[in-house]
């Protein structure tokens, strides 16, 4: 069991599986393609991104550096968090980027969405963190990896 | 209401209180949230109005959008200096759709571009030919001055205007764009602050020959992610003045930047308005070093990956001008087809070539012989977005070639080098 603390930017709990990108993640390759089909689940579909390319990541806690890409990308998690087909939350080891505050603050503001984000959980979260990890949420920003 | 961490005028507290309305509350709640979670210690105003907006597409899926938009409307709030947009989708007449794509298009994908497009009319847009992702040419005639302040969207026109014309931005979302312009106010922090402005890497070219200013920008982009970097030996290739040729590499350097990493600002030495002022001082301590040979570019460039479903086939479909080609890049563009084409006995390009620019600029070009010239060759132009058609799913079965590092990122296109293109086009078969 390890745990890392981070800034929560938008609180909540929660228990469950995880999923994580190494490489930035490029929101608007990411759930474009989900999203314009208007899919109950998003298939990651960055091709340039293996470690998130073909896989399901709605409803689990992504984690990630940064988010990168296209300045549509606050407005993609808006809309996905409006389609309540999010990720339940998104932790990056990183400080957060432009894009993805700009999403988290729209869809906390506009949309009422109960998506968790935290931020600044270090480096060494990324590189002990696995796709077969379950992790718990807390909402002062702490994260267990069980 | 929200607490903020940052200091406000009396004026922006009364927004934030709702004295100016419900709809301007929360556009000032969230331009004052965005700006808390990166310790701004206030907003500053923007200086030059024009705003620039990201969001072209009426996807119907984007319902949030619609609703704010409308609210807005309903509430009397418009942008006081205007906007230009990013480029519109569609294009029936240059860019021909089969039947069941028109329909995919036309109900699926962009079924509320008209009621979107009026929604933008009644909240400032400029004119019906303000759809470019490139609004700082000339002809578009948005274009902020050095210091100036903005509030724009779209990664390649920010990282264009932050780096090549020296105005500040940060890399805003769709949404933060207008919002920002409508209240006049933007946060203080990141590449709107001198701070924020320095490099914290210096990027170092030792090439022995011109690199493609795509491949050049997207391993940038991949190193340093969101970082500025400071490039050095650039001027070797490009000079030290910013004439046409310089502003067009370092339009499509910077969109490759921005659109394979997250970089909203670079710096060339010798070149770009900060850069020649203050040299190296703009390297932040500590910063981190790349070396760029051309071993690396090549190497960059053979790692990209394939998505087609049989690479061993040939490309049925080029685009050409993403981001939108300028008026030097348009002449530049005819006359090496036209000579491929002439050096390989052809008459007409050899697949399906689309050539996007901005619809100002496609009224200049038109008048000119080079027109002519380019529509001789069957090659087509038109003011899209390649990257909103590409987008549909039923283009999976186009196998789309391009030398927009943006277009592969964003989609199934194979990128080409220019030269490699260019004998796509005209059916040389000297492609890798």
């Amino acid at each position: 069991m390890k745990k890392f603390n981070g800034r929560v930017l938008a609180p909540g709990s929660y228990k469950g599986k995880c999923i994580v990108s190494h490489y930035g993640l490029n929101t608007l390759a990411t759930f474009q393609s989900s999203a314009i089909k208007g899919s109950k689940n998003v298939i990651a579909s960055d091709q340039n991104n293996p470690d998130l390319y073909g896989k399901n990541i709605t409803g689990i806690a992504l984690c990630l550096p940064q988010t990168i890409g296209s300045t549509t990308g606050g407005m993609v998690l808006q809309v996905i968090c409006s389609m309540k087909t999010n990720p339940a939350c998104l932790l990056f080891s990183e400080s957060i980027d432009s894009l993805a505050a700009a999403g988290t603050v729209l869809a906390v503001v506009w949309e009422k969405s109960d998506i968790i984000v935290i931020d600044g959980l270090g480096k060494e979260f990324l590189e002990t963190v696995k796709d077969t990890d379950t992790l718990e949420v807390s909402p002062d920003g702490t994260v267990t990896i069980l | 209401m929200y607490t903020p961490k940052m200091k406000l005028t009396k004026e922006q507290q009364e927004i934030l209180e709702g004295k100016q309305g419900e709809v301007k509350a929360k556009i000032m709640e969230t331009i004052v949230r965005y700006g808390d979670i990166f310790d701004a210690p206030e907003l500053v105003a923007v200086t030059h109005p024009c705003c620039h907006l990201v969001t072209s597409f009426g996807m119907p899926l984007l319902k949030p959008v619609y609703r704010i938009m409308d609210q807005m409307i309903n509430e009397g709030i418009k942008v006081p200096g205007g906007f230009t947009m990013d480029p519109r989708p569609l294009d029936y007449k240059n860019v021909k759709c089969s039947p069941l794509e028109r329909l995919v298009f036309d109900l699926v994908m962009y079924g509320k571009q008209k009621d979107y497009e009026e929604q933008l009319t009644k909240l400032g847009l400029v004119d019906k030919d303000s759809f470019t992702c490139a609004c700082y040419f000339k002809e578009n005639a948005n274009i902020p001055k050095k210091g100036d302040v903005i509030s724009w969207a779209e990664s390649s026109a920010v990282n264009y205007a932050n780096s090549v014309l020296g105005a500040r931005c940060n890399r805003n979302s769709g949404m933060i764009d207008i919002f920002g312009a409508a209240i006049g106010f933007v946060p203080k922090f990141g590449l709107v602050t001198d701070e924020g402005r320095k490099a914290t890497w210096k990027v170092t070219l030792k090439l022995t020959k011109m690199p493609e200013a795509q491949i050049l920008g997207s391993a940038i982009g991949m190193k340093v992610l969101e970082e500025v970097p400071y490039v050095v030996g650039l001027d070797k290739w490009i000079g030290t003045e910013l004439n046409d040729q310089a502003l067009d590499f370092l339009k499509d350097f910077g969109a490759a930047t921005a659109s394979n990493g997250a970089v909203g600002l670079y710096h060339i030495d010798k070149l770009t308005p900060e850069a020649k002022e203050q040299g190296e001082k703009l390297l932040a301590k500590d910063y981190k070093e790349y070396v760029i040979d051309d071993a690396e570019l090549e190497r960059v460039y053979k790692n990209y990956p394939v998505m087609w479903k049989d690479k061993t086939k040939e490309g049925n479909l080029a685009f050409i001008g993403c981001p939108h080609l300028s008026l030097s890049q348009l002449n530049e563009w005819t006359e090496k087809i036209t000579k491929a084409l002439k050096d390989n006995n052809k008459k007409k390009v050899q697949i399906r070539t689309i050539i996007c620019t901005a619809p100002k600029v496609k009224e200049v070009f038109m008048k000119t012989e080079n027109y002519e010239k380019l529509m001789q060759t069957g090659a087509k132009l038109t003011c899209i977005c390649p990257l909103m058609y590409s987008n549909n799913p039923l283009t999976k079965k186009r196998r789309i070639v391009t030398s927009s590092n943006k277009l592969r990122t964003y989609t199934l296109a194979r990128y080409y080098k220019t030269d490699e293109l260019i004998n796509i086009i005209s059916g040389r078969k000297e492609v890798k």
